[in-house]
């Protein structure tokens, strides 16, 4: 029988009479992976935050009892003593310091007048060797990938001597080649004795990795599944979330294709700081009523393709041709291409889509004032009353179109910033990471919806990171990788296998 | 209502009908909470005529007199604060230059019109050119090179004021010319008027006023209902109505008993009506919320935000030489030390009005009324003989605590 190392015991916690735990109960082993899931708002991030010590004793009911103590954290410092280190789906890395300073922030080493570099680089090094990171120590975060940064993250909670280490979401940015890599080294740290905590929406990481998986759903325990005697498959998994049995995560679409309606030719862009191509001589083509995917790694040049061709917003000596239904067109400003009927929907909502201090009402409207204005007037009563018609096309959950984005859950931002390019009318649609970070159900809408835009005859574009929504959503996939298209296959042939030996061939030749 | 909303959403949600409504005294709670500055500026009046009477016995706030005052004193804060605010939405960006440039465009009104006889009216143009001018001299290197707004203007600020003292040569000019002040601080109706028609005559232009308010609630009510969108309940209307009309006839009743209504109200009400309906109802308004709320995803939407900021800065500029000519008219002088701190007034007027420090808040009533209250704090703390060393101290902290009051309300917003 096996120790265990932290028991949470009947927690419940309030907010302001809301329960969002509701007398959850879980025990961690010592030495185990334990994952926990569930949707989006279950509790996942609440639990976490009192295990940590962000909402203080007293502030919740229930027992936590750790290393066979009971504990009562009243601060993060209280649980950091401990060894217990959470790393947020947010990384708190500052970007102009460097490596080993983020490290050592707060636990710097020397006295408190008196720093000591040479043992605060020496040891930066040290950790950094553990978790494979080969940079110098001296590099600035903002240098560095954010598959890096999510290392550094690691190593810094290595730096405090852990015993528990929490992961929120810790994949939810990387690509697959960096989620593996992250994967790998917690098998390693648990082959050293360290026990970790894993939440994460992506299910087949969890079933690969996780010794135990305990669901929350609605803020309570639903179940523990224990490997070797439960089933840990993803479907397994799912219906423990939500409850019932999705069969099928990806809604089904007849297909019918049209003529080539959006199609880049030679496109080449350069960074817009160095001279090195980002993307390089490619062609792609979208017909119409139908959903096209460009698979690859974080970094590929992707979201760089994409906005280069969506008015020159990224990148310096862009050459190459695009042309619409036939046409070429030039596409020289957003404006032009929204003009065009081309829509961009941004990955990362919060930093490039949404402006969050405003109403939903506002971003709805605010890629297509034209429609809602007369000689730059704005006619606020059309404006609320189309916000309202699009925030119920997209069935974004709120009180009211004047809720501000910032209060919205990652899916009904998602929706928002959908329903805001919709409200520009466009034909031709590229989606950048459409799904990322948002609850299994969510994304079944946003699926269904992106089924509804190429049954109107609409061309899509989807970038995605997430390997089975790919092959789950699109007619044709375009790997890309190192700035360039490596492969093409068409539904029926693709494979998670092929996509990925075709970036891994790629990057090796 | 019913059939703008169709499908009926998951239970969880509150139906917007609902919220309708809710009782009397959560409509009451909830204009407060919106209104706060509001709320706090006419305490903060009835606080003074509290205050005034016990001190002096005799004096009152509120006295025909005062008011008229307070709007003489604080008119050139409504104007810089109009647009102050639309260089604080584009993210946080403030003006240092402003008073300096008002001394420098003053000293150029005075040169033209008291110096050189020019023609008042082709002053008043070239002043509003040279103002422009300069401001899109600041906003072509904050909005197309992007040096930091704070340094450009900073820049401005030492430059502006040494060619004030250049174009004056130290000295100061005065006076103006009777014809130019009469469009800044004379009275309608006239001084001709016979002393017992004033009050009736002040009245009646109060009246007009109500009228044309109360004409355009309606006319706007009218035009929702035939376009079958959502109205508010009549009685919220009345109410709103009612309370408006009454006050407006109270201060021009107050304006008939001292000279009658102070013609500057004129400007102001123009310089506000224009850039509130600029940033509430227009497309480029929206685009400076959208650029100071999130610049790249304004950029993502198709929106030129070199070219907002170049306005906001550029708008700026005149907006001073409009202060500026109202200001020689005030004091009658062009001064080389005119418009000292005039910029912290118009900055700290907007943050008090609840405009974000971060950009993408604000509104132009709201920096209206923190103009007013900064004016008040200064009318009143003046009447009660508090030390001008104190009315500073006191000044800054109520800056401060609106600010806070502002982070902290959002962050408990935030939580729950």
């Amino acid at each position: 029988m096996k120790d265990y190392l932290l028991k949470m015991q009947n927690i419940t916690k309030l907010f302001s009479g809301v329960r969002a735990l509701n007398n959850v109960s879980f025990d961690v082993e010592e030495g185990e992976i334990h994952a926990i899931v569930g949707e989006n708002g279950a509790g996942k991030s609440t639990l976490m935050n009192i295990l940590s010590g962000v909402y203080g004793y007293g502030s919740y009911e229930g027992n936590i009892i750790y290393g066979g103590e009971e504990c009562r954290f009243g601060g993060i410092r209280d649980s950091e003593e401990k060894g217990i280190v959470i790393i947020h789906q947010e990384l708190a890395l500052v970007p102009h310091m460097s490596i080993a300073e983020n490290m050592f922030l707060g636990n710097e080493r020397g006295k408190q007048m008196n720093i000591d570099w040479g043992e605060t680089y020496q040891k930066a090094e040290e950790h950094m060797g553990i978790v494979g990171l080969k940079e110098s120590p001296r590099m600035l975060i903002k240098d560095i990938s954010v598959g890096k940064q999510q290392l550094v993250e690691i190593a810094k909670a290595l730096a405090k001597s852990v015993r528990l280490l929490i992961l929120d979401e810790p994949t939810a940015s990387l690509n697959e080649d960096d989620s593996q890599k992250l994967l790998a080294l917690l098998l390693q740290f648990k082959n050293e004795g360290i026990t970790s905590i894993l939440i994460s929406h992506k299910l087949s990481e969890v079933s690969q990795v996780a010794d135990r998986i305990t669901i929350l759903r609605d803020g309570a325990t639903i179940e523990t599944l224990t490997k070797g005697t439960d089933d840990i498959g993803e479907g397994r998994i799912i219906k423990g979330m939500v409850g019932r049995e999705i069969q099928d995560r990806f809604p089904k679409r007849e297909s019918s294709i049209g003529d080539v309606s959006l199609e880049v030719k030679n496109w080449t862009v350069y960074h817009p700081l160095y001279e090195r191509k980002v993307c390089d001589n490619i062609s792609i083509k979208v017909h119409r009523g139908e959903v096209v995917g460009i698979s690859g790694l974080m970094g590929a040049g992707r979201s760089e393709l994409a906005m280069s061709v969506f008015g020159k917003i990224y990148g310096r000596g862009i050459s190459g041709s695009v042309y619409l239904d036939g046409k070429e067109v030039k596409l020289n400003t957003v404006q032009d291409a929204i003009n065009n009927k081309l829509a961009y929907v941004t990955e990362d909502r919060k930093t490039n889509g949404l402006i969050l201090s405003n109403p939903i009402r506002v971003n709805v409207t605010l890629a297509n004032l034209g429609r809602i204005s007369n000689h730059g007037t704005i006619d606020s009563n059309k404006e609320r009353a189309d916000a309202e018609e699009y925030k119920d096309m997209l069935n974004v959950k709120c009180n009211s179109i004047e809720q501000l984005a910032s209060s919205l859950s990652g899916g009904n931002q998602q929706k928002v910033l959908l329903s805001k390019w919709m409200y520009a009318q466009p034909e031709f649609l590229i989606l950048d990471e459409p799904t990322r970070g948002i609850d299994v159900g969510a994304k079944y809408e946003i699926y269904t919806f992106i089924n509804q835009l190429v049954a109107q005859n609409k061309s899509v574009l989807m970038i995605s990171s997430e390997m089975p929504e790919i092959l789950g959503m699109c007619d044709r996939i375009y790997v890309m990788n190192e700035g360039r298209i490596v492969a093409e296959y068409s539904r029926d042939e693709a494979s998670q296998e092929k996509i990925m030996s075709s970036i891994l061939s790629a990057s090796a030749s | 209502m019913a059939d703008i909303k169709k499908a009926p959403t998951s239970g969880k949600e509150p139906n917007p009908q609902e919220r309708l409504d809710v009782p009397r005294a959560n409509i009451g709670l909830e204009f407060v909470k919106k209104n706060t500055m509001l709320v706090a500026l006419v305490a903060a009046m009835v606080l003074f005529q509290v205050l005034i009477t016990i001190n002096t016995g005799s004096g009152s706030f509120f006295s025909p007199a005062n008011v008229t005052n307070l709007i003489a004193q604080n008119g050139y804060v409504v104007i810089l604060a109009s647009g102050m605010l639309l260089c604080i939405l584009t993210g946080g960006n403030i003006d240092l230059s402003v008073g300096c440039g008002l001394a420098f465009i003053g000293a150029v009104a005075g040169e033209l019109m008291v110096n050189r006889h020019m023609n008042i009216y082709l002053t008043i143009v070239i002043c509003l050119l040279i103002g422009t001018a300069l401001g899109a001299w600041q906003a072509f290197w904050i909005a197309y090179v992007r040096i930091p707004p704070f340094i450009v203007t900073l820049a401005g600020m030492l430059s502006f004021r040494g060619m004030a003292g250049i174009l004056l040569g130290g000295l100061v000019i005065s006076p103006f010319p009777q014809v130019y002040k009469r469009y800044f601080n004379s009275f309608l109706p006239g001084s001709a008027t016979p002393a017992d028609l004033l009050v009736p005559l002040t009245l009646v232009i109060g009246a007009i006023i109500c009228a044309v308010f109360v004409i355009a609630q309606i006319y706007s009510r009218v035009s929702k209902i035939r376009k079958k969108y959502n109205v508010e309940s009549p009685v919220v209307m009345i109410v709103r109505i009612v309370v408006i009309c009454a006050v407006i006839m109270y201060v021009f009743w107050l304006f008939g008993h001292s000279k009658g209504m102070p013609v500057i109200l004129i400007t102001l009400a123009v310089v506000v009506a224009v850039y509130h309906y600029y940033t509430s109802k227009t497309v480029p308004g929206r685009h400076l919320y959208a650029m100071g709320g999130n610049e790249k995803a304004a950029i993502f939407s198709g929106i030129d935000t070199n070219k907002v900021l170049f306005f906001a800065y550029t708008n700026m500029g005149f907006l001073v030489a409009v202060a500026s000519l109202v200001c020689v008219a005030r004091f009658d002088s062009a001064t080389p030390s005119a418009g000292n701190m005039y910029e912290l007034d118009a900055i700290g007027a907007c943050f008090i009005g609840g405009a974000s420090a971060y950009g993408g808040v604000g509104t132009v009533s709201g920096a209206v009324i923190g103009a007013v209250f900064m004016g008040v704090l200064n009318n009143g703390m003046s009447i009660l003989g508090v030390d001008a060393n104190w009315q500073r101290t006191i000044k800054g902290f109520v800056l401060l605590a609106a600010v806070i009051m502002d982070v902290v309300s959002k962050k408990r917003r935030t939580v729950s």
